[in-house]
């Protein structure tokens, strides 16, 4: 972590590392894709839309992974003024909102055929889309503030805050409205969903959070090189008027 | 100690002789509750059935649009500089700050509230309820927005800002607030689980928010 706070090296390893990763995300999400859409059958309740489940579930996942993300990042920040710190987590919002309105649209379109309706004021819809609201203010945050430092800790503070919040918020909705189905992938006693529809499960979530990364790294390099210009910028601006002075 | 008390009788003193302040959080207030029924037409029964609801995100909203005032002015005037070099805490002044924001907003904003109650024909044995769970949310309420406020210090547009900010942090208190609004004493569906939530609320962002308020101003005064 240390010797990546120099941000050329850190740009380097991205620059080596961007390759590999984009094919290991081709290859992965185009397995996961062939298992999920012509492997899987379908199931005997839900039909063909179950398959809607391989992009849902891991956009959900990675959706509250950005915030996590985001969270730790913040602590990098505050604690440990990482300079890369919030770069990572300037350019993590964007992509984990976006993660999370997948989330949403995709389950909308699963609630249509299920459940009559395209939105139900279900417990876990209503907190994946206050964790968009909170993504979003995350954003509006980062845009009102010009000053990155400034900017940085302030929105450092906030994601702190929302995750110190999640948890309750999470326990309020859930007290509040249940419809959704509990839990089936991690819970005691082992998964209930059938081992066929599984595995191509795991494959999207693996080639999802591969995404994840690869966009999040492209993300950060643009941003430290947006950065760079803007300084270069600034430091022709202020030589170019003490040539007129 | 005394300069503690100081602080805090300066900003309900401020708050009060500024006038307009709390007025217009109150006249806001007003304006939502009755703006409401207007939209959703004149049945009694249904206005009964969604007034909690309606009364807690009318005074959500208010106390928003007077949340700026926590910190604004004396970051304008330069006193939150001095107050920043002073003896007290930088914490400790943001919490004094918004404690006084909950005297001077939160607890004229819950005595409206039954007033406004009646107009949308809240039932009677609901008022002593409402005025618990507000009285027990409204700390939280006040003690959030500084969060939101300190964060928002002299931004454009710094209003909407903290309001798409803070209100999604709302949603535990107006979820317990409204499920505390009830003529139950004892039973399931009494009123006492969801008080003592809002009480842990407010506790912990008593505790909590003046730590992240007096962070984010230092990120503003630097």
């Amino acid at each position: 972590m240390i010797s990546l706070a120099n941000p050329t090296r850190f740009l380097s390893l991205v620059d080596r590392v961007v390759p590999w990763l984009s094919a290991l995300v081709v290859i992965v999400l185009g397995i996961g894709l062939y298992l999920s859409l012509f492997v899987a059958p379908p199931d005997y309740q839900q039909g063909e839309t179950v398959k809607i489940m391989f992009v849902h579930v891991p956009s959900a996942w990675l959706g509250m992974f950005g915030y996590m993300l985001i969270a730790i990042a913040a602590l990098g920040t505050l604690i440990w003024r990482h300079p890369l710190a919030d770069v990572a987590a300037k350019t993590a919002a964007p992509i984990g909102a976006t993660f999370t309105f997948i989330a949403l649209v995709t389950g909308s379109l699963w609630g249509k055929p299920m459940w009559g309706t395209y939105w139900v004021w279900d417990a876990r819809l209503t907190s994946m889309l206050i964790l968009l609201l909170l993504y979003l203010g995350l954003i509006a945050l980062w845009q009102a503030i010009d000053e990155p430092g400034r900017a940085g800790r302030a929105a450092a503070i906030l994601g702190l805050v929302g995750a110190i919040n999640i948890p309750i918020i999470k326990f309020s909705v859930d007290w509040w409205n249940t419809l959704h189905q509990p839990e089936s992938i991690f819970r005691m006693g082992g998964p209930t969903i059938d081992p066929s529809l599984l595995t191509p499960l795991f494959v999207m979530a693996a080639g999802f959070t591969a995404l994840f990364v690869l966009l999040h790294l492209i993300a950060m390099r643009a941003e430290i090189l947006r950065r760079r210009v803007h300084a270069l910028q600034q430091t022709q601006v202020e030589r170019a008027a003490l040539a007129e002075a | 100690m005394s300069a503690g008390f100081a602080l805090l009788a300066r900003e309900v003193r401020l708050a009060w002789r500024e006038g307009g302040a709390i007025g217009v959080a109150l006249g806001f207030y007003l304006i939502v509750v009755v703006i409401t029924p207007l939209g959703l037409g004149p049945d009694l029964n249904l206005l009964a059935r969604i007034a909690p609801g309606i009364l807690w995100v009318g005074l959500l909203l208010a106390a928003l649009l007077s949340a700026g005032r926590i910190f604004d002015n004396d970051y304008e005037d330069g006193t939150l500089d001095v107050l920043a070099t002073g003896p007290l805490p930088l914490p400790v002044v943001a919490g004094l700050k918004c404690l006084a924001h909950w005297l001077t907003t939160g607890i004229p904003l819950v005595l409206l509230a039954p007033i406004l109650g009646l107009l949308l024909n809240l039932p009677m044995g609901t008022f002593p309820s409402l005025m618990l769970a507000m009285l027990a949310g409204t700390p939280a309420v006040s003690f959030v927005a500084g969060i939101g406020a300190s964060l928002t210090l002299g931004l454009r547009r710094s209003g909407l800002l903290l309001a798409l900010l803070v209100v999604p942090l709302y949603v535990p208190i107006l979820i317990f607030g409204v499920s505390a609004v009830t003529p139950y004493v004892s039973g399931p569906n009494s009123i006492w689980p969801p008080f003592f939530i809002l009480c842990a609320l407010s506790l912990a962002s008593v505790v909590l928010a003046p730590l992240a308020a007096a962070a984010a101003l230092r990120t503003a005064l630097r």
